[in-house]
């Protein structure tokens, strides 16, 4: 798969802020620096600083009001940033960046926010990845025929390409999104909830799929609110409960210690 | 064949036949992205804001296609932004703020009009006259139609992608929010090019019942479209030469036949007409009930066959 390669040296200089260490943004890496994004003044997520290496496969864990949703929509570029920047290999991922930055990163909504009664096939639903590549008159060519072929593929759905999308699973409606990412060609898959709702078995397919991505150098970061599964399914832990408790590999951070932290502090809803 | 052609030996005929295709194709291609945007109610609010519009500029330069084009444009974007300028700027919804003003702005159309010297009677506004059709009738259809349609083809990508998702949209830097104001533009300048042929309330059911008809038919989006714009323009041209026989005024009467085969579908339609869904419903059902046999009949064979399915989620082929 294609990596994007960005030229472009780090030349942004590191904006103040006070107690979080200036890294230098690096090839590949997502660099989220003294993020905060508020609705209306009042901050949602507040002062987020974290970075996530090429194949790592991230949960992004707190209960419920902490922000989950807002930091990947701030990832996703859906939300301005009140501070703070987001770097991806090296360069800002700002809201209404260039689009071909923009296909980097692939938002997969909550299930229950996609109208699945629109006229789509799973097959046209991964090909609307194409389409941010082609522009509004690029010819729909062998090319992205066969990665549309591939995408399919890789999430197991190759015989279920003809139906109408509300005739899938949850599970599998989750993969036709990730299938659609994967021939956007993206490197960050921003999943919101995307284990909600899912049977055991269901679970483990996708968790499949999402290691088959994490091993060929994306970056993924999944909300996720049950905190009992989250050893067998994430690389690396993110602790949000309205600021960043902690984030790692999941072997050093998801202790009992953090996960208290992040579940018993109130969520910070003051003034600014 | 006379049945067909002879009424076509006049010319009014052949002037309405030219405008119920245009109107009956731009109106159904276009109705399908309105039903995924679900604007439908919007486009009805905004027909009805039309009039004052149009009153008032028959009051200021007579009855020209051309004043009552402008002067119903200017109604609308009155209306459509007012509006949103409503709903951002107070607690009200947009949907109230233009419901608010759309039943004030036809209110007031219908005094206007009783100040208007030309008598243009509200049956006229609601309804049209096909058989009044002027040659600038004809070449403003002509011009809306062709910008309706470069339009829609030009930013299909962009217009699926948010209809669809507009979240997903907004991710990969489509400006979502004037995309809704693009195709509410389109929506009006369809509706104004199909005022003469059918009026403001039949042209509505050109814009919605085609492409209602066709999603109840069909899964790709595509063929929504094309099939709604075929729909419309057959029905269009079929309703005008049964108005010709049965004297029955032809805007109604392509409206009752879009109608009508509206409620076949809904009906009959071999994927989503509920006669057919009520014998198939447990498609879905069984196939959750052979998943869950496959995988119970799996388990019991795991103690002696080891090798684990790719994907257990999948059912039994």
């Amino acid at each position: 798969m294609r990596r994007r390669t960005t030229s472009r040296t780090s030349r942004h200089t590191t904006r103040p802020s006070s107690h979080h260490r200036h890294r230098p943004p690096q090839e590949g890496q997502l660099l989220l620096r003294d993020v905060t994004v508020s609705y209306n003044r009042v901050p949602a997520v507040h002062h987020v600083s974290f970075h996530l290496d090429p194949m790592s496969c991230a949960g992004l864990i707190g209960p419920n009001g902490a922000g989950k949703t807002t930091l990947l929509k701030a990832v996703g570029g859906l939300l301005s940033l009140e501070t703070g920047e987001i770097f991806f290999g090296g360069s800002s991922l700002k809201m209404g960046t260039s689009a071909g930055m923009r296909e980097t990163i692939a938002y997969v909504p909550q299930r229950e926010s996609v109208d699945w009664d629109f006229p789509i096939t799973v097959r046209g639903l991964v090909e609307m990845g194409r389409y941010p590549a082609l522009g509004a008159f690029g010819k729909f060519s062998e090319h992205d025929e066969e990665i549309v072929q591939e995408s399919l593929s890789l999430v197991d759905l190759e015989e279920y390409a003809e139906r109408q999308i509300k005739q899938l699973s949850g599970g599998q409606q989750q993969r036709a999104f990730l299938a659609r990412a994967w021939a956007q060609q993206s490197q960050i898959y921003l999943l919101d909830e995307p284990f909600t709702g899912l049977d055991t078995n269901a679970k483990t397919a996708l968790r499949t799929i999402m290691e088959k991505l994490r091993l060929s150098g994306k970056i993924l970061i999944c909300s996720h609110h049950d905190t009992s599964e989250v050893p067998a399914l994430f690389s690396h832990v993110l602790f949000l409960n309205g600021e960043l408790i902690a984030s790692g590999p999941t072997s050093s951070v998801f202790t009992e210690e953090n996960l208290e932290a992040a579940y018993s502090t109130p969520v910070f809803s003051g003034k600014h | 064949m006379d049945f067909f052609l002879e009424p076509f030996d006049y010319e009014f005929m052949r002037r309405a036949l030219l405008a119920c295709l245009l109107v009956g194709f731009v109106n159904g291609y276009l109705g399908t992205f309105v039903i995924l945007r679900r604007l439908s109610l919007i486009a009805d609010a905004l027909s009805h804001s039309l009039l004052p519009g149009m009153a008032l500029a028959t009051i200021l330069f007579g009855l020209t296609p051309g004043g009552l084009f402008f002067g119903g444009i200017l109604a609308a974007a009155l209306v459509a932004i007012g509006g949103t300028l409503i709903s951002r700027s107070s607690r009200i919804k947009d949907e109230t703020a233009i419901a608010a003003l759309f039943i004030l702005s036809f209110a007031t159309g219908i005094i206007l009009i009783k100040f208007s010297t030309v008598r243009i009677s509200l049956d006229h506004f609601l309804f049209g006259n096909i058989l009044g059709v002027t040659n600038s009738d004809l070449w403003i259809s002509f011009a809306v139609t062709a910008v309706v349609l470069l339009t829609l083809v030009a930013l299909e990508r962009p217009l699926i992608l948010t209809l669809f998702e507009p979240n997903v949209a907004k991710t990969l830097g489509i400006r979502v929010g004037l995309l809704q104001i693009v195709l509410v533009g389109l929506v009006v300048l369809a509706m104004l090019s199909s005022l003469q042929a059918v009026g403001v309330l039949l042209s509505l059911g050109l814009l919605i019942l085609p492409a209602a008809t066709m999603y109840l038919l069909t899964d790709r989006i595509g063929v929504m479209a094309w099939g709604g714009a075929i729909l419309g323009t057959v029905c269009a041209a079929a309703g005008l030469l049964l108005s010709f026989y049965s004297e029955i005024p032809s805007g109604p009467l392509i409206v009752l036949l879009l109608g009508f085969i509206f409620l076949a579908v809904y009906l009959f339609s071999p994927t989503y007409g509920i006669v057919v869904l009520a014998f198939h419903k447990r498609h879905l059902h069984e196939e959750s009930l052979d998943r869950w046999h496959s995988s119970s009949q799996k388990h019991q064979h795991k103690k002696t066959t080891p090798t684990h399915p790719s994907d257990p989620s999948l059912p039994n082929t």
